[in-house]
């Protein structure tokens, strides 16, 4: 069943570009990007409950890293690609060691002030990042010196490596080790009595989720051709978490659907009015308040409840009080 | 540093900043420490109140005065406006619900400002009264940093005053250390929570007025404040008003010193001074516990 959704998911992506129009095809490419980095903070938030104000810091390095490496290095896209996931790597690295030291909101108030330490480096070093007015003049990528000039092509780019990271992190956190993060998440203090050290889980957790973060901020490179520091701003970090949690934290696809909602609700929206953030604010505090786990769950929960009374449910089986004593 | 002239004036300007984060992170640590939620809007209700002071004294003409009693104030409405309509009614939902729900209210203030005053540089000039300069030492310093650093200290003094001798002050720093317990006790502590969030606001909208004349008002603003008042929180420790007040200062003059010396790197400066705190004294300079063991 998992199989047969893949491929479909492969065969729909593959034949996207033959139906749908270039500016469709740049809209799903910008879907995919931010599903990528929703799903890596849902491995924080969702898996280990860990939630984080500051994951626009890796997208932002993984970003601005891929950049200057296109311009000063290669515009190569396995260049670029390692040299802004190897960046957002180490800035997990070092990040991480602070973070885990503290929980709950100091953990919140942490990420939220490195990231934000991130920004205004980006902001007011003018002669790398070129400041407020973000960096330009990123040349095209190009795979093994071919020129990925047309969107079509950073769609395929882009859609192969969703496709890896989606299963990839399905796989990860039915593992034992993301079992122990969901253990995490619902009792440490159970986990630790049980002889786990939670403390490397929760960073290696980081790791990756700072790390895929960078990824997505690299194909987001390819993608705009243009990195303002705004995609580095506390704003991008909210945006981000608002993904994961309107669309389910916890759940595989719901970070992905809410990452579709907001992207395309912005599309939409930008047309009539500029006040996105007011209706972004608003958005966030009814899912917070009236649908806390998210469309998926809300989907979940409906769905169950229209199965329960179409089908039958299997009778308890009864037991024999004496057989069982 | 060319001499001591300059580091003396940089000294009473880091002084006067670490007096305003003061005033600032005070009203965020209450807000944290006895309703358990950590406002994200804070820095945003310091904005407000800048921003309220600019209309009232740029354009509609009010003396700097006015602002400073009205702005605080409307600002303290508007945090009780908050508290009733969306915390109120969310205490069962948890603090990470509420802290969220903070969150999302920080998105709306910020494009409400910028819809209602504009996305430019705005600035409020300093009350003719204490617009000049004063001589001390044969040194020449501006007058409105001085009263600003006058105003941080008589803040903290009556602050400290409150918190350790009157009876509401005994009751805050019970709902500090146990707030299910007070409630046992039978204070009302719903009402409680209420007051406390509400001058909280106030501080943060009183802070943002006398903020306007040396900072000046911009549209990222709010944040700038918040992370800076996060940094003091989490170096002065939750509970002691000595803890934030120490911390301010220190995260005032260093700040100021690392714009003036290498502005590239201020802020790397502060968050590596909080990074060693972290490490070296988890629990703050003085102050509870903040990292497990």
């Amino acid at each position: 069943m998992t199989y047969l959704k893949f491929g479909i998911a492969v065969l729909l992506f593959g034949a996207a570009p033959f139906f749908l129009a270039s500016f469709h095809i740049s809209l799903l490419t910008e879907i995919l990007i931010l599903a990528i980095f929703a799903l890596s903070l849902n491995i924080l938030v969702g898996y280990t409950g860990l939630v984080s104000l500051g994951h626009a810091a890796f997208f932002g390095a993984g970003a601005y890293a891929a950049g200057l490496i296109g311009q000063h290095v290669s515009a190569e896209i396995i260049t670029t690609l390692l040299g802004g996931v190897l960046v957002s790597f180490m800035l997990a690295l070092v990040v991480g060691i602070f973070c885990m030291k503290v929980n709950g909101f100091y953990f919140l108030m942490l990420t939220l002030a490195f990231s934000q330490m991130i920004y205004s480096f980006i902001y007011q070093s003018t002669t790398w990042t070129g400041g407020s007015n973000g960096l330009t003049g990123i040349p095209t990528p190009s795979l093994l010196g071919l020129e990925l000039s047309n969107i079509v092509w950073v769609f395929y780019v882009t859609a192969i490596l969703f496709l890896l990271l989606y299963a990839g992190i399905s796989i990860f956190v039915k593992s034992p080790f993301g079992r122990v993060l969901v253990g995490i998440k619902e009792n440490e203090t159970r986990l630790k009595s049980m002889g786990y050290n939670t403390k490397i889980y929760r960073y290696v957790a980081f790791v990756i989720s700072g790390t895929l973060g960078g990824l997505s901020g690299v194909l987001f490179t390819y993608f705009n051709g243009f990195i303002a520091p705004t995609n580095v701003y506390w704003t991008m970090s909210g945006t981000v978490l608002i993904m994961v949690l309107i669309g389910g934290a916890g759940t595989m696809i719901g970070p992905v659907l809410g990452a579709a909602l907001i992207v395309i609700l912005e599309t939409v929206i930008a047309t009539y009015t500029d006040m996105w953030m007011l209706l972004l604010g608003v958005i966030f505090i009814f899912f917070v308040i009236f649908l806390p786990e998210g469309i998926y769950g809300v989907w979940q929960r409906s769905t169950r409840k229209w199965l329960k009374g179409k089908i039958p449910q299997p009778e308890l089986k009864k037991v024999d009080r004496e057989k069982v004593s | 540093m060319d001499n001591i002239e300059t580091i003396i004036a940089q000294f009473i300007n880091g002084l006067s900043y670490g007096m305003l984060l003061f005033v600032i992170t005070c009203g965020l640590a209450l807000v944290f420490g006895i309703l358990g939620v950590l406002n994200l809007a804070h820095g945003s209700l310091y904005m407000m109140g800048a921003y309220v002071a600019y209309s009232i004294t740029v354009s509609f003409g009010f003396s700097f005065w006015v602002a400073l009693i009205i702005a605080p104030l409307t600002v303290a409405v508007l945090a009780l406006i908050i508290e009733r309509t969306l915390l109120h009614t969310t205490y069962k939902l948890g603090h990470l619900s509420q802290v969220l729900l903070t969150f999302g209210l920080a998105y709306i203030l910020h494009d409400l400002a910028k819809l209602v005053w504009g996305a430019n540089v705005l600035s409020i000039s300093v009350p003719s009264l204490f617009s000049g300069s004063v001589s001390i030492l044969g040194q020449t310093f501006p007058l409105y940093r001085l009263i600003v650093i006058g105003v941080g200290l008589v803040l903290a003094i009556g602050l400290w005053w409150i918190q350790n001798k009157t009876r509401w002050g005994a009751i805050i720093r019970a709902g500090l250390s146990d707030s299910e317990m007070i409630g046992a006790l039978g204070v009302n502590i719903r009402f409680v929570f209420t007051v406390v969030f509400v001058l909280g606001g106030f501080l943060a909208g009183f802070g943002g007025v006398i903020a306007a004349p040396i900072l000046g008002l911009y549209p990222d603003m709010e944040f700038q404040t918040l992370i800076l008042a996060l940094v003091v929180l989490v170096i002065g420790g939750l509970g002691s008003i000595t803890g934030t007040f120490t911390a301010a200062i220190i995260v005032g003059v260093l700040e100021t010193f690392g714009r003036y010396l290498v502005p590239e790197i201020s802020m790397f400066i502060i968050f590596a001074l909080m990074a060693v705190i972290l490490i070296w004294r988890p629990h703050g300079l003085l102050g509870k516990q903040v990292t497990e063991g």
